[in-house]
């Protein structure tokens, strides 16, 4: 991806972020997100009906690289199953960390192909992922117990 | 000024986040360097003339600790790892054993964590309360504010004497007058006020004072607890081990040594506690009322320099302080951070751990940009050039 492209999404995701609104709604799960050596707070939620991601949203604050990777990971990952979520987070994770991974499904997101250059923001944009799995874990947590 | 003095400031950075810590000046390095290179054994222990050179080298820095805030004695001077500890070490070792459940503790809402957590803690394990003296429109501390709050159940007032976030100076003198009329103690944090305003603790009459070190051009891993002799007497130690005990035997009788060693157990940080001393010697040289003087005519240059630039939101216009916090309109304080990163320029985006000071100011964070001697007109020219063009920081923010 250029860098020019890679800039546009980014701050068009940064500055309209999708789903992002205050969720009162019981019926989603909720995880918070926040980065220890910086200030990014994120509060995601998610809605799944019977192993398909309905819905998901965030709300909080934090910098361009994590607001926009938030917004871009919810747009991809909205009706997905959990199997397919999870695979498409351990892609996003494979490329930040510069192991293999499919372009393919990572579709924007792919604007971080470079982030791995700047090292202090890695954790930004990985950010979103890590509560996003939070969600995941808890949702198997769960249904094991049923 | 004397910028010739700092190793750090030969590479090509323009460094402006001295409330975070300082940078070190070469004889300080140097001292540590010497203590480790020549004279390298422990303190309090042998008998043989190295050891008894790092005795003496250790004692001094107390001295000079007693001389630079004008205490007493120098008994009553403790070294710690850090302002945290010293304010760990207060609550647990001295409050922990006089607080009733009914009692008050008064703080304020833009109070570092390390002079609020345990507090909190004190509270949750006995039941007292921790209160907080409303702040003015400035995010000041007012005297009219401070008799307003205190109740016959206030115990202690703690307070830092420059906050890091808003910088304003408190009126810490006439606190205590006030505080003690009416049997309540006063703990000063000096940690953002340590370095840059002369201290005297007899012409404040605190009772108990603390600081860091790091944050005045001196190693990390060092601090002080000041308290007055007396009060000091009934501080015990949490902890327990070589060096603070005069004997002990096998029926558990021990008997502790008297201050300070009763509350240094185990080899203390010899070699920082050695370069603390030689930072301290450094910034007496240059006299703290010049350090203050520059830091404030420096602070106005940058104030009205960042008054001209329209997208630039000012928290505290006003104050005494190297410390000026702000925001770039409609850009997250690291994203900022980062852009002005990519120029060499350090400055600090968050909320500089004062967590509950967002309720005061309704901003949850911000840059902070924080002052010091060797900080120069020509790098605040630099930082504002960058700032005013607010398409160029969108630009290369990310």
């Amino acid at each position: 991806m250029d860098e020019f492209l890679r800039r546009e999404i980014i701050m068009d995701h940064y500055q309209n972020p999708r789903h992002k609104k205050e969720c009162t709604d019981n019926t989603y799960q909720k995880a918070n997100t926040n980065n220890a050596s910086c200030i990014d707070n994120l509060d995601i939620y998610m809605k799944t009906n019977d192993n398909i991601i309905e819905d998901i949203c965030f709300n909080g604050e934090a910098c361009a690289i994590s607001t926009s990777s938030c917004s871009i990971m919810i747009s991809n990952l909205i009706g997905k199953t959990i199997e397919e979520a999870k695979e498409y987070i351990e892609n996003f994770e494979n490329m930040v960390n510069e192991n293999k991974y499919n372009e393919e499904i990572l579709k924007e997101a792919l604007a971080y192909n470079e982030i791995y250059k700047q090292n202090n923001r890695k954790n930004c944009a990985l950010l979103p992922y890590v509560g996003m799995k939070k969600l995941i874990s808890e949702l198997e947590k769960k249904e094991t117990k049923i | 000024m004397n910028r010739e003095d700092f190793p750090m400031l030969n590479q090509d950075i323009i460094y402006l986040d001295n409330g975070a810590t300082t940078l070190k000046p070469k004889m300080m390095i140097d001292a540590i360097s010497d203590y480790y290179s020549n004279y390298g054994a422990n303190a309090h222990r042998g008998d043989y003339d190295i050891s008894f050179k790092v005795d003496q080298a250790y004692e001094n820095t107390r001295e000079k600790v007693r001389k630079f805030i004008n205490a007493k004695e120098k008994e009553e001077i403790i070294f710690t790892s850090g302002d945290t500890e010293s304010l760990n070490l207060l609550v647990r070792g001295f409050f922990e054993n006089i607080i009733e459940p009914e009692d008050e503790i008064l703080i304020t809402q833009s109070e570092h964590a390390s002079n609020v957590l345990p507090w909190f803690r004190l509270a949750k394990k006995y039941g007292c309360s921790v209160n907080y003296i409303p702040l003015d429109d400035n995010h000041y501390v007012t005297m009219e504010n401070v008799k307003k709050s205190i109740t016959p159940q206030t115990k202690v007032i703690a307070l830092a004497e420059i906050t890091n976030v808003i910088g304003d100076i408190r009126p810490i003198k006439e606190i205590c007058e006030f505080a003690h009329k009416n049997n309540i103690f006063v703990v000063v944090d000096a940690a953002q006020s340590i370095a840059h305003k002369k201290t005297d603790v007899q012409d404040l009459d605190v009772d108990f004072l603390t600081f860091s070190a790091h944050k005045m051009c001196g190693p990390t891993g060092v601090g002080v607890l000041y308290g007055k002799r007396q009060l000091m007497e009934s501080v015990e130690p949490l902890n327990m081990g070589g060096g603070m005990n005069e004997s002990f035997d096998s029926i558990q009788e021990v008997i502790l040594k008297e201050l300070p060693t009763r509350l240094e157990a185990g080899t203390p940080n010899i070699a920082g506690v050695i370069g603390f001393g030689a930072s301290i010697d450094y910034l007496s040289k240059i006299g703290m009322e010049n350090i203050q003087t520059y830091e404030v005519k420096l602070r106005k240059y940058l104030i009205d320099k960042l008054l001209m630039v329209p997208h630039i939101d000012l928290i505290n216009i006003e104050s005494d302080s190297g410390i000026v916090a702000f925001n770039v309109e409609g850009i997250f304080s690291q994203d900022v951070a980062y852009y002005l990163n990519k120029y060499n320029i350090c400055v600090r985006a968050g909320n500089h751990c004062a967590k509950i000071l967002k309720k005061e100011t309704g901003v949850t964070n911000t840059i902070r940009v924080s002052l010091y001697f060797y900080n120069t007109e020509e790098e605040i020219d630099a930082l504002v050039e960058l700032l005013k063009d607010k398409e160029k920081i969108l630009k290369e923010m990310l």
